[in-house]
């Protein structure tokens, strides 16, 4: 494997006031992977992304970008490093092509007015770069936040929650971005709320909750190893007791008898061959049903029920 | 050490656009302050007035009526330069930038320096429609505007830094700085107070500042123009290394 593009060790942060917000994380990302952070509110997200992009001071461990301890090397660390923060914070006065072309110069790059062309117009931004960023929408000044992240052609990307406040259509959007970043060697970062964010375009997802990241793997893999399908027979009438024929299944009635719930298999898809056993086993044995409807768990199903399972308090 | 000129570049530039979007009250103010001085203390009252060590009192008082502006504006413009971007949030950029204090100061303080030269100008030109007087040493009266511009946009930059509220931000320059200036002898000459008072004056840090100034337009002050160009110089060394202990620790500006 590459050397990881980012290696956090130890990683620590307790506010002043006594808030831990980062209990000793571990990380490394992948050079050109796309890697979403999940976590509910106060996990620690944004303090993570803080620490390595200077605006937390940690309170221990270690940051390691592009080779180069952060501590020490972070100029040369942070003139590669592009952030997009959570908070709408902008300079309302300021137009939006100055407001771009601020921080190209302020990350130390000569002014380059065509590439500032390229990414307003590829955020759809391009009608609105003589306005001032106060009359824009919040969907806008979240672009023209990108926007300003993106001037310096960063090779890490930190995206804290991208796609807040923006609408559906152009969250869409923004993922073709997100991808197009991705194709161009760009290596990125994101936190979400919204966990199809996640499915639909990480390689890798890290959980996070309580400052301590619970688990870290492939996409894939997570939900092959977590995920779970679910299928829901409805029957035409309803049944005393589960039938000898279909009780080596893992199945369930449900909802007054009139349902037989299935969960099993892998978000692999074994399931899927499985629940077509079970309609076999049923129609032998006379069992009649009125219809089926068959889903493979989502990310969200395995996020919630992982975070479940840490509810119990320490 | 490295420094990033870009970078330097593009916040003298920024710091520069924010002065000429509100160039209308920027430069109104002053000229209307400055006339109403002039008008009041210069014409009607300086009509009457005996030279002060041989300087006509309306000429007298230009120095001083200068530096109450640049000390008062250079202030406040400075301080809001960072505590706005701490108050919105788009602080953040600067923080995650390959910025360290270098460049940092010298973007924001270098546009100080040159809104204070451009202050000073719009004051002078205002004074000549009121009063006649010569500067006997310009060079020497430039570099000193810019000094004193440059370590009180330092100054305003820890203030900035400091103030957790609007209020604090302003308390200083409305409480301190104008006072001060007021009895470090804007219109008059400290020598001519009378005993215990002339000594008084001279614990008044600004009376230097206003001397220093005085001397390099009419060759004469209460104080050498060495001891005034010594004590700026001193306090600008003094606001570069609390800056520097600020950057280095993180205070108030990382988490
Ligand atoms: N400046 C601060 N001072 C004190 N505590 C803080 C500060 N910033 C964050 N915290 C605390 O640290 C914890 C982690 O906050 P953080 O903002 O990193 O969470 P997050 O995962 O980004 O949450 P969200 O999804 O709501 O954005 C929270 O308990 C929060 O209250
Ligand atoms: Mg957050």
């Amino acid at each position: 494997m590459n050397e990881p593009i980012l290696s956090i060790r130890g990683l620590t942060k307790t506010y002043r006031g006594g808030t831990r917000a980062l209990d000793n994380v571990d990380l490394d990302i992948r050079p050109g992977e796309i890697f979403a952070l999940l976590g509910p509110n106060g996990a620690g997200k944004t303090t993570l992304i803080g620490a390595v992009c200077g605006l937390v001071r940690p309170s221990g461990g270690t940051i390691t970008a592009f080779g180069h301890d952060l501590a020490r090397d972070w100029r040369s660390a942070r003139a590669r490093i592009g952030l997009v923060p959570q908070e709408l914070s902008t300079d309302m006065f300021e137009t939006v092509w100055r407001a771009v072309a601020y921080s190209q110069g302020l990350f130390g790059k000569p002014h380059d007015a065509a590439r500032i062309e390229e990414i307003l117009r590829s955020l759809s931004l391009w009608d609105k770069k003589d306005a001032q960023i106060r009359a824009l929408s919040g969907g806008m000044k979240r672009r023209v936040l990108i926007a300003k992240a993106l001037a310096h052609d960063p090779e890490l990307l930190f995206l804290d929650e991208p796609t807040a406040g923006v609408d559906v259509e152009l969250r869409k959007g923004m993922w073709e971005q997100i991808a197009r970043l991705k194709e161009r060697g760009v290596t990125i970062i994101l936190t979400t709320h919204y966990i199809e964010e996640a499915e639909e375009m990480a390689d890798r997802v890290g959980i996070i909750q309580g400052g301590r990241i619970l688990m870290v793997d492939e996409k894939h893999a997570m939900m092959e190893r977590l995920g779970t399908t679910e299928a829901v027979i409805d029957l035409a009438v309803p049944l005393g007791q589960l039938p000898p024929e279909v009780a080596a299944f893992p199945v369930e009635l449900g909802e007054g008898s009139t349902r037989l719930i299935y969960r099993g298999g892998t978000g692999a898809g074994g399931g899927a061959a499985e629940v077509a056993q079970l309609t076999q086993a049923l129609t032998r044995a006379g069992i009649a049903y009125n219809s089926i409807d068959i889903h493979d768990s989502s990310l969200e199903d395995i996020f919630v029920g992982l975070l479940g399972e840490q509810e119990v308090p320490a | 050490m490295h420094f990033n000129l870009r970078s330097a570049y593009a916040i003298y530039r920024r710091e520069m656009a924010r002065a000429f979007r509100t160039a209308f009250q920027s430069i109104l103010s002053p000229v209307l302050t400055t006339s109403l001085y002039f008008v009041v203390f210069g014409s009607v009252i300086g009509a009457r007035m005996e030279p002060v060590g041989g300087v006509p009192y309306g000429a007298f008082i230009i120095p001083g009526l200068l530096m109450l502006t640049l000390l008062g504006e250079t202030t406040s413009n400075a301080s809001f330069g960072i505590y706005m971007p701490r108050f919105t949030g788009t602080i953040y950029e600067l923080l995650s930038a390959p910025v360290g204090v270098a460049e940092t100061l010298v973007g924001f303080v270098g546009a100080a320096a040159t809104k204070g030269l451009i202050l000073a100008a719009i004051i002078l030109g205002t004074a000549t429609f009121f009063v006649d007087y010569q500067i006997t040493h310009p060079v020497l009266a430039a570099f000193y505007i810019m000094l004193v511009a440059a370590s009180f946009a330092l100054f305003g930059f820890i203030l900035g830094i400091w103030a957790d509220s609007f209020e604090k931000l302003g308390i200083i320059p409305l409480l301190i700085l104008t006072p001060l200036t007021f009895l470090g002898g804007t219109f008059y000459s400290i020598r001519d107070l009378p005993a215990p008072w002339d000594a008084v004056a001279f614990a008044n840090p600004i009376a230097f500042l206003v001397s220093g100034l005085r001397w390099t337009f009419y060759g004469t002050a209460d104080v050498p123009i060495a001891v005034s160009l010594g004590l700026t110089l001193g306090f600008l060394a003094l606001c570069v290394t609390i800056i520097a202990v600020i950057f280095r620790t993180g205070w108030r500006l990382r988490e």
